[in-house]
């Protein structure tokens, strides 16, 4: 390890940053429509990542029900905006507030209990499985058949209403996932972040030198759930179409686990990275198998799973910390990381 | 003056084991006293009882004339209690200075002071060079230094130090021996310690508690407690005269 963050490692590490968004900025304007879906992906991965590292990454707590999140905000929001004609603007504080329920009730469950580890991990699985199963069965928005919202058209946007080109959608969620990014970064210069990084490494230490540990926890659980419940809300505008078999799937749980691990668990950057490496390999996958024309089901999956043995096997701690050293941006303090 | 701690008549029974039978005795402000005894005689019960970290079962522990039995671990932490563990357990992944300062913010809630503050109390023990390092590049004795200096950055009142001298070479002992006794001098700080290092108990301590089977069986100076007999019996051996 290298020795404390020299500023200038910290100066390089910003400009870079500001080179990426600017990047990212101009995407939309030298890319095709198909591109463009693709970075849409990978923002989304990258913004989900970002909320589920708060859990594992930085309070430690493994959770694998974080679609759970995802469906409830997008069913909320999507609910209030077919039925009662409330757009996204004011539904996301509707979804965001189911899912940060639903996520302090599993945490209370968990934290009070004393519940941790895999049993946690079981308890979060469970918790979206019988949520999918009882969506599954709720007519008022469709259950197994699907809830489905008005396609408008797609020449004119209208933010408010999260209605318009991928280009707005891509904006959008560019603006998420930055606000994600600044707000970890925060929180993880603060007192907040100081005490998850410390009950990550070890509850009982933690709480001898004065930390709530279950304050704590059900911080970072309330956060969590309540930023993936935002990705819920655009994933429901996006794709305008909703199957609980789809969106409370644990798969999708895993899925966006992966970013972050592949990425570099805890680390701010590690979200990000992974979201753009696992999403871009395998789209690049698909375009070679199509020009191929190899029909092989299940080749993502596989796929992953051999990006998640790799990266478990020869970068254990994922793919940003080793990166990072080698561009020279040292290993600093945690918010760096 | 009045103790600063004050532990009346606690027991705790885990299962069949009596682990502590009604242990009494308190530790005056700004002492230092010590808590010997051989293996399994109910020492580091007695601290995690202290600690919050399971509750006795009768008896109270009183800080400053407040009850801290029963509290939750932060609790008594933030009553101005700090402690070591018999096991070290640094923050592996962080670094030394973010170990440190983990341990500063229970007083000072931003970030900018608890840096200042653990400047100064990993110079204190000696590990400012290696501030930016992870803590799991530290060597054992190294690791309890660690240990002391995240405790002590939490502002205590009372520190209690679980055989933080084990595994030191006599050199290493002498200068946690130093830098106790100059806290000690220099902020009141009072200290309750469990030790089997002997050379540290005498060098340290005004005051010696010989816990047995989980009942006090001797209190006084160290100098007269190791000529106790009861003592010599069941823990120092003959030899020790």
């Amino acid at each position: 390890m290298s020795p404390a963050p020299a500023p200038a490692a910290r100066r390089r590490a910003t400009i870079g940053l500001a080179l990426l968004l600017a990047l990212l900025i101009a995407a939309p304007y030298g890319v095709n429509d198909y591109v463009l879906s693709v970075l849409i992906l990978v923002l989304y991965q990258a913004y989900v990542g970002q909320a589920w590292n708060v859990m594992m990454g930085f309070a430690g707590q493994l959770s694998l029900g974080h679609s759970l999140y995802v469906g409830l905000g997008a069913y909320a929001s999507a609910a209030l905006f077919v039925k009662f004609g409330i757009g996204p603007a004011l539904g996301l504080w509707a979804a965001v507030a189911v899912s940060v329920a639903a996520g302090m009730a599993i945490g209370f469950l968990a934290f009070r209990f004393h519940i941790g580890g895999t049993y946690f991990a079981l308890l979060t699985i469970a918790c979206a499985e019988f949520t999918r199963i009882g969506f599954d069965h709720l007519n008022w928005v469709g259950g197994s058949g699907g809830y489905f919202l008005p396609v408008a058209q797609r020449t004119q946007s209208d933010l408010l209403n999260l209605r318009g080109t991928p280009a707005m959608f891509y904006y959008v969620l560019l603006a998420m996932t930055a606000g994600a990014f600044l707000l970890c970064e925060r929180l993880l210069r603060s007192r907040v972040g100081y005490y998850w990084l410390a009950l990550r490494e070890d509850p009982d230490a933690a709480q001898a030198l004065g930390i709530h540990a279950f304050r704590y926890r059900m911080l970072a659980m309330a956060l969590s759930s309540g930023l993936t419940a935002l990705g819920g809300v655009f994933f429901a505008f996006y794709y305008n179409n909703l199957f609980p078999e789809q969106i409370f799937n644990m798969g999708r749980s895993i899925e966006l686990s992966l970013g972050p691990i592949v990425g570099g668990l805890g680390s701010l950057f590690g979200p990000i990275l992974g979201a753009f490496v696992l999403t871009v390999l395998a789209e690049l996958l698909r375009a070679g198998m199509d020009a191929l024309k190899l029909e092989i089901p299940g080749a993502t999956q596989f796929f992953y799973g051999f990006c998640l043995l790799f990266v478990v096997m020869f970068l254990p701690q994922g793919i940003w910390p080793r990166l990072k050293e080698r561009l020279g941006l040292g290993a600093g303090p945690p918010e760096e990381r | 003056m009045a103790a600063l701690l004050d532990v009346r008549g606690v027991s705790k029974r885990f299962r069949g084991l009596m682990a502590l039978q009604r242990v009494s005795f308190e530790v005056p402000r700004g002492e230092i006293v010590a808590l010997i005894g051989p293996n399994g005689a109910g020492k580091t019960t007695c601290f995690n009882i202290a600690a919050g970290v399971f509750p006795a079962d009768s008896g109270t522990i009183t800080l400053a004339g407040t009850r801290i039995d029963g509290l939750r671990p932060d609790q008594v932490c933030r009553a101005g209690v700090g402690r070591t563990f018999q096991n070290v357990r640094p923050f592996m992944a962080l670094t030394l200075e973010e170990n440190v300062i983990v341990g500063a913010l229970n007083v000072l809630p931003r970030v900018a002071d608890a840096r200042a503050k653990a400047g100064e109390v990993l110079d204190a023990l000696g590990l400012w060079a290696k501030r930016a390092e992870p803590a799991s590049s530290l060597t054992l004795p190294e690791r309890k230094r660690l240990e002391v200096a995240r405790a002590l950055a939490t502002g205590p009142r009372l520190l209690l130090l679980d055989e933080v001298m084990a595994g030191l070479r006599p050199t290493e002992t002498d200068q946690m021996v130093a830098v106790f006794r100059e806290l000690n001098e220099r902020t009141g700080l009072t200290i309750l310690l469990i030790e089997h290092v002997m050379r540290a108990v005498m060098a340290l301590s005004r005051q010696v508690v010989v816990l047995n089977h989980g009942e006090v069986i001797c209190r006084g100076a160290p100098e007269a407690v190791v000529r106790d007999p009861a003592v010599l019996e069941c823990y120092l051996g003959e030899e020790a005269l």
